[in-house]
């Protein structure tokens, strides 16, 4: 025990404020904590771990596609493909098995195969070719969407194995649902990956500088397909959980869910530009962005105000990412 | 001093998880007045819907229920999964809902129903998927759509002269199922045989090739006296070709339309009368059904009955389903009375 508790206390307090400004991610704690806090202000429903546990299969899906577009952005790219890809995924993945007659097992792998597949030719396109990755994707989030309403149309298809259907129903300790162990599983390897081995630190190089990353003979190429095929096997991932949530497959399922998954990386602190970042921003602004809107929509906040806060809190952490950074030079 | 952090952390963890009820119940309501009541609208920002709120404010007003309203931003077919689940979360007794798929909030919905919470659809129905929903409120009878059509048009034109059909796409499911209607109306009852239907065209639901269609319609017929566009962007477009063209009030427009869509062709007499229904029964019909399921006081079966106020009596139909009311007519005493 210390004899003088408020000195003590106040350097805690510096050392935490130093470690804080340091850190990038930082702001992405605070915020987590803000977006709890507020949320259980917000509504008397909201502060329930049954619920707050529930909830996340319903945005659990963007989190998988953010870890690999975290690879894809620090590679300096971005990949707009990926909810396209996902309903790609779940349509082929319906049309194999429902009308097709395979084995759900075999499926799931072709499934993962077929993920990998739609962002490797991201890939190719990106590093073979030379183009912009953002115009790549931007046509093959037309391209994949269009394929998907090609096959189905406007119907559903459903007629899974009751093992496949209701991950989210599937409960460790009848409280932390099978899509957030996956994702969390997903986010600590990735990390891993991401930040303890030499892919990960050529993934930076290449973000960072490509001439220089080339001149230093790394592999920038592979490093690219690399990253682009890990967005498509996490589509192949989002897809299953996806159609395993709902029973059915559409052509339409997560429309419009790029723009959610790139908001969260970039709300997680990654740089747009490339070269920077970190895996555990991303997988706090998740939940961020998740915990937030669960509480609003909680306490019946209209959904146009809804899109207005994440709005502000994107712009605010931006803000606030930038002020740190002008602060630490 | 860290001791206590930790029995701090405890409790309120221990205070958390105490806190979480699985499969816990709604608690029954005993009055109406304890009723909560939220409709779940397709998307926020179409006045259709505003209409239906303003029917179940009505009945709220009526029975004293709470009612509540949200709505996604968006309306694609998955787009009000969280909607509901939270509503599940607010422990209200009904969850009244415009779904936006028939079949993907099914597991949302059994989630709802396992917590004892009555799922009405409303204004349109889950086919194919009626098991997961408790009832349904359907805005009119749509197996009388197509003969109400023709009784409409031969109400103006003194039920004598040709016309036209401009239809949605060739395979659209619910306008083919209303031109079966005419054609069989115009068959059977004697009161049309001076009616005769020339041709259908399909304008595609898309403004322009409505627009041509109907305009290639007023060349091609010298004798054309009426066009029925039982879909609201076709009669939209007949009747800015008709008024475009001059033709009015010699060929006649009806159809099913919106009343803010038509308002200026009906003030300016270029169309004298078109059909809907109205949301706003609809929603008022709901009110009613739910507040009677929740409180246990009706049976969510073929033949149940119950009473409203304004509208009197209604029997429920296969699967649970209720009619809210016959088609409604719009023209130019009454348009100023409705704004979706």
């Amino acid at each position: 025990m210390n004899k003088n508790p408020t000195d003590t206390a106040t350097g805690r307090w510096r050392t935490l404020l130093r470690w804080t400004a340091r850190r990038p991610e930082s702001i992405t704690v605070l915020l987590l904590v803000a977006a709890f806090a507020v949320s259980c202000l917000l509504s008397p429903y909201f502060l329930d771990l049954f619920f707050i546990f529930d909830s996340t299969s319903l945005y659990i899906e963007i989190g998988i596609l953010a870890l690999a577009m975290t690879f894809v952005v620090i590679s300096g790219n971005i990949d707009l493909s990926v909810a396209s890809g996902l309903a790609l995924v779940a349509v082929v993945t319906a049309i194999l098995h429902v009308q097709l007659g395979l084995p759900m097992e075999l499926v799931v792998v072709l499934a993962l195969l077929f993920g990998t597949l739609l962002g490797l030719f991201n890939g190719l396109l990106v590093a073979k070719l030379g183009l912009p990755s953002l115009a790549v994707t931007l046509g093959t989030l037309a391209l994949y969407r269009g394929v998907a309403q090609i096959l189905l149309g406007d119907h559903s298809l459903s007629g899974f194995p009751d093992w496949f259907v209701g991950a989210d129903f599937v409960k460790a300790g009848g409280l932390i649902p099978l899509p957030l162990i996956v994702f969390i599983a997903l986010a600590v390897l990735l990390g891993l990956v991401l930040h303890k081995t030499v892919f990960g630190r050529y993934v930076y190089a290449v973000g960072a500088n490509e001439a220089a990353a080339r001149y230093a003979g790394i592999p920038v190429d592979r490093v690219k397909i690399a990253v682009f095929a890990l967005s498509g096997l996490m589509m192949g991932v989002g897809a299953l959980l996806m159609v395993s949530r709902l029973g059915v497959a559409r052509y339409d399922l997560a429309i419009g869910h790029e723009l959610a998954v790139v908001t969260t990386v970039v709300l997680g602190g990654v740089h747009i530009y490339g070269g920077r970042g970190a895996l555990v921003g991303v997988a706090l602004a998740l939940f961020i962005i998740g915990f937030l809107r669960t509480g609003m929509g909680v306490a019946n906040i209209r959904s146009e105000s809804q899109l207005v806060v994440v709005g502000i809190l994107l712009l605010v952490a931006v803000a606030l990412g930038n002020l740190m950074e002008k602060c630490r030079k | 001093m860290q001791k206590k952090r930790t029995l701090g952390f405890g409790l309120a963890l221990t205070f958390l998880i105490a806190g979480c009820g699985e499969l816990g119940q709604v608690e029954p309501p005993e009055t109406a007045e304890d009723v909560r009541i939220v409709y779940i609208a397709k998307n926020v920002g179409n006045p259709y819907f505003d209409a239906i709120h303003a029917g179940f404010r009505q009945a709220s007003a009526e029975l004293g229920f709470e009612f509540t309203t949200t709505a996604p931003a968006t309306p694609d077919a998955t787009s009000q999964i969280p909607y509901v689940r939270e509503q599940i979360q607010r422990g209200v007794h009904v969850i009244s809902i415009s779904p936006n798929s028939t079949d993907a909030l099914n597991r949302v919905f059994r989630q709802a129903r396992d917590r004892g919470i009555n799922v009405l659809s409303v204004n349109s129905d889950i086919t194919g998927s009626e098991d997961y929903r408790d009832g349904a409120i359907l805005p009119m009878d749509f197996d009388l759509t197509g003969e109400s059509q023709i009784e409409l048009l031969g109400s103006l034109i003194d039920y004598e002269g040709k016309f036209a059909i401009l239809s949605a796409t060739t395979d659209a499911p619910d306008q083919n199922y209303w031109i079966e209607g005419m054609k069989a109306a115009l068959e059977e009852d004697p009161k049309y045989e001076n009616m005769e239907l020339l041709t259908i065209v399909y304008g595609d639901d898309e403004p322009e090739k409505s627009l041509r269609e109907a305009e290639a319609l007023l060349t091609r017929y010298d004798d054309l006296r009426g066009i029925i566009a039982p879909t609201t962007v076709g009669i939209d477009a007949a009747a800015r070709a008709v008024e475009n063209a001059g033709r009015a009030p010699g060929v006649q427009v009806t159809g099913l339309g919106l009343p803010n869509q038509m308002r200026r062709f009906v003030e300016n007499g270029t169309v004298e009368a078109f059909a809907l229904w109205s949301p706003y029964r609809v929603g008022y019909v709901a009110g009613y059904k739910g507040v009677k399921l929740a409180m246990g006081e009706l049976e969510a079966a073929e033949g149940s009955v119950f009473s409203t106020d304004e509208f009197g009596e209604f029997e429920m139909r296969a699967n649970a389903v209720t009619i809210a009311g016959p088609p409604l007519i719009f023209n130019r005493d009454n348009i100023g009375d409705f704004d979706f």
